[in-house]
């Protein structure tokens, strides 16, 4: 019994890295692009594919610290059609990263086609941390631990370097960085590509965990989407706690009552809505 | 009905100008079952283009006309959609009922929810739009003994209109084709009376300049909140028309990515004016249906490159890049 | 007219406001004037409504207004226009006066609009568009008009509304020696012919000395001083806010 709810929680909590890792990430896209990254599920798969492809050549380790660049370089060209758009109404930006997840979908379903792929893990990986607990893999160990090293990064990053502080400034006014003196374009591209390499990383640690399909990170997008909501939008750590509430409660939830575990994070949604419609951490003026 | 360009509505053109494209617009509609066969269609296709492009200028209402983007408009698509199929399934075989309940059930939605993120702007107001949808969309896809899961909803169809003698059979493909013209002229009539309307006026108000507007005077929010209500009304009366064209519901009518399409229909078109939409949605339903039938797997991708493109580089949308050779 | 009590604003740990209290009469003239950063157009907004003060109480035209929110105020007869010109630039100037003229009638959420209203708004437009002297211009789109008619036909939406009280946020900013003269023109008709209550931000001296019966100047979000023209002109204090103001500006 108590290895049933061990079991769900594990699985709860793991999903919840994965939140974290890709609310993060289009959070970012989000607060200083003001950018709702549509194909960020998409480019998740492409890290999940490029470190399919990469394994090949370079072994996981390689493939591991090479797949999320090549994701991010991605990201690069994608940003620099952004440009175009940046200036207009915010529809046409939403919906031209809406096109390019089709676009992203199709041609990764056309490459590597619809079947779902394994990928080959490192055999010290698979194995599990102890005989009973099956389920914890030291893969699973292994992915919390990047994450939560990841998430530490980021958030040093924005904190205690130069590009970061640009980074931060610019979602609270960008016209201000700008006239500054500060290369507003650059940034932008650097911020985005970042959100990519999120998206990449998750992409990879996921081959592991849910297995390599062209649909891969569509479950992950509208989590994603609630933890950015709930906790705050224009706060990162607002994110970070709220992709933390829900891939907790989740797994809470999956340890109690299985069925509903997807369904008590839509419940979260709306009670926030209701009761605190800025978040739990965003601010009364962040609000377009 | 062209009355999109001046806020003041007043008629600037001389008659015979504002008369023209109405006519050339209903000739077209109405003579569809003939002509749209010859090209390669089907009139069930010619229906979807009607449903759809009623669904998008409902979503434009909010969109073109306040300047409010809402993402999740398919919600109410969906809700209308399914709440005219569970009736004709479960309470009666009556299909104004269907069409009324489906309405409210969509219209109710979105007018609550309105409530709900009416302080919002711009690209959080849209993720909360998104995160709704997907409400919807997820109680439909599990509930499988009610709502039929991802399968959909089957099992009912249209019924006839009226009593005994007076019965309508609109089960005929064309018979319901023309049943759905005369609720979209309907629709459409009382969405042009709206928008010329102080009321409508209003509303652009609003969008060109919302700090401006409510310092008229106008309260902001409370026009925000109608303009959302109004047009999940509309939205929700083309989801029961679309359930009563396949005689089917489907969780993808709940979607966010036919809110997108909605959207891209709505600014392929040309946002700003009140055809746009239909438009929009005719090349968007003439183009997949092409695409789907010519390469079956990857279809999406060019749709896809298509939106982009069309953003990039014909951001006006068609309508609008031709009123601006025309004169104002 | 308007009286604000003891009205004070923080924005977390910044005060900008503190403490000001001011009371125009019916038919005044009022400038409030101070050195960059005094706290002025957060002041003004407290007043139109564009936020609401951390403390203290706004009276006009004898009813408390503290939490009634900025349209509503529109609507009891305050007009107000911005530093930054927000008027409709895509319509035209009669288009943009119509759109303030309708509201003012009570309008905006009607579905129909009889003959006589719309002959009655028409009238008020007209009216509107020759008192600021744009007549002639009616019916080109107020985007691409100078400054000073932009200006202007955002004045003239003001009037339209028929408002008691005119809050005009620095109604010169921008413009050249010019435009400057005529805008000021036409505050001065506004108040002395058509007896309209203005209270005015202004940094263009000539212009407020020019203009305001009465003067209120802040600095560093508290009340300095207030007097007429020739009081303020005189103040030493005034005068060290503004120079001590430049000089460390170094």
């Amino acid at each position: 019994m108590l290895t049933l709810i061990l079991y769900n929680v594990t699985n709860g909590l793991m999903l919840g890295a994965f939140y974290v890792l890709m609310a993060l990430g289009l959070s970012l896209i989000l607060n200083l692009s003001n950018v709702i990254n549509f194909a960020h599920g998409n480019f998740l798969a492409l890290g999940a594919y490029m470190a399919l492809e990469l394994t090949k050549v370079v072994g996981f380790w390689g493939a591991f610290l090479i797949a999320p660049l090549l994701t991010a370089l991605v990201g690069v060209a994608v940003e620099l059609l952004m440009r175009f758009v940046y200036r207009r109404d915010p529809v046409y930006s939403l919906l031209l990263t809406f096109g390019l997840a089709f676009v992203m979908q199709g041609l990764m379903l056309w490459w590597w086609g619809p079947a779902p792929q394994e990928m080959h893990m490192v055999p010290a990986l698979e194995a599990p941390v102890s005989a009973d607990l099956f389920f914890i893999t030291w893969y699973r160990v292994f992915m919390v631990a990047i994450v939560i090293v990841t998430v530490i990064a980021v958030f040093a990053f924005l904190r205690y370097t130069r590009v970061g502080l640009r980074i931060r400034a610019g979602t609270l006014d960008l016209d201000t960085v700008a006239a500054l003196g500060v290369n507003v374009k650059l940034l932008r591209t650097f911020n985005f590509t970042m959100g990519c390499l999120l998206a990449g990383l998750s992409g990879v640690l996921a081959t592991g965990a849910i297995g390599i399909n062209p649909n891969m990170g569509d479950d992950l997008l509208m989590p994603s989407f609630i933890a950015i909501i709930i906790g705050g939008v224009g706060s990162l750590t607002g994110t970070l706690f709220g992709g933390l509430l829900i891939g907790v409660t989740a797994a809470l939830t999956a340890a109690v009552y299985p069925a509903a575990s997807e369904v008590v994070i839509f419940v979260m949604l709306v009670l926030v809505l209701l009761i605190r419609p800025r978040g739990l951490m965003g601010e009364e003026g962040m609000l377009s | 009905m062209s009355s999109t360009a001046t806020v003041t509505g007043a008629v600037d053109r001389p008659a015979q100008r504002r008369w023209l494209p109405l006519v050339a617009i209903w000739l077209a509609l109405i003579t569809a079952p003939v002509w749209f066969p010859l090209l390669g269609g089907y009139t069930a296709l010619a229906g979807s283009v009607l449903v759809f492009g009623l669904a998008a200028m409902g979503l434009n209402l909010l969109l073109g006309f306040t300047g409010v983007l809402s993402f999740g408009h398919a919600a109410y698509f969906g809700l209308g959609a399914y709440g005219a199929g569970l009736t004709l399934k479960y309470v009666a075989a009556s299909t104004p009922l269907a069409m009324l309940a489906g309405t409210l059930l969509g219209g109710l939605g979105g007018t609550l929810f309105g409530l709900l993120i009416v302080r919002r702007r711009g690209v959080y107001f849209a993720m909360c739009t998104i995160a709704f949808g997907q409400i919807f969309y997820y109680i439909a896809y599990k509930w499988n003994d009610f709502t039929g899961g991802f399968d959909g909803l089957r099992g009912f169809h249209r019924e006839p209109i009226g009593l005994g003698a007076l019965a309508l059979d609109i089960t005929d493909g064309n018979r319901f084709y023309y049943f759905t013209l005369v609720v979209f002229t309907l629709a459409v009539a009382l969405m042009g009376f709206l928008l010329r309307s102080p009321f409508g006026r209003t509303l652009r108000a609003i969008r060109e300049n919302e700090r401006r507007a409510r310092f008229l005077g106008i309260p902001i929010e409370q026009h925000i909140w109608l303009s959302f209500s109004i047009s999940c009304f509309f939205t929700a009366l083309a989801g029961t028309l679309y359930a009563l064209l396949n005689n089917f519901a489907d969780p993808l009518a709940l979607h966010y990515s036919l809110s997108g399409f909605f959207v891209i229909m709505a600014v392929l078109g040309g946002m700003r004016s009140f055809w746009g939409p239909l438009l929009g949605a005719a090349v968007f339903v003439v183009l997949r249906d092409f695409l789907s039938s010519w390469t079956v797997n990857n279809w999406m991708a060019f749709l896809g490159a298509v939106f982009m493109l069309s953003v990039l580089f014909f951001p006006r949308g068609m309508l609008g890049m031709l009123k601006r050779r025309g004169v104002e | 007219m308007l009286e604000v009590r003891n009205v004070s604003k923080n924005f977390g740990s910044l005060v900008a406001v503190q403490n000001v209290s001011l009371l125009v009469q019916p038919g005044e003239l009022r400038a409030i004037i101070g050195p960059n950063g005094a706290g002025k157009t957060t002041f003004f907004n407290m007043i139109s409504g564009y936020f609401a003060p951390s403390s203290g109480t706004i009276v006009f035209d004898g009813e408390d207004v503290t939490k009634v929110p900025a349209h509503r105020r529109v609507g009891r007869g305050m007009a107000r226009t911005f530093q930054i010109t927000e008027i409709f630039p895509e319509l035209t100037v009669h288009e943009n006066v119509l759109s303030a003229a309708e509201v003012a009638a009570g309008q905006r959420l009607h579905m129909w609009i009889a003959r006589a209203d719309v002959g009655r708004a028409e009238r008020v437009v007209a009216e509107m568009l020759a008192l600021v002297g744009l007549s002639a211009k009616a019916n080109r789109l107020v985007g691409e008009l100078s400054h000073g008619d932009q200006r202007a036909t955002e004045i003239a939406m003001a009037l339209a509304l028929r408002p008691k009280l005119l809050l005009l946020d620095e109604p010169t900013a921008g413009m050249g020696d010019q435009e400057t003269y005529e805008i000021t023109g036409l505050i001065r008709r506004l108040h002395r012919e058509s007896k309209f209550t203005i209270v005015l931000i202004e940094h263009d001296m000539r212009v407020v000395f020019h203009l305001a019966d009465r003067i209120t100047v802040l600095d560093q979000g508290r009340l300095l001083a207030e007097g007429t023209s020739a009081e303020i002109a005189g103040s030493a204090a005034v005068q060290a806010a503004y120079l001590g103001d430049a000089g460390d500006a170094a």
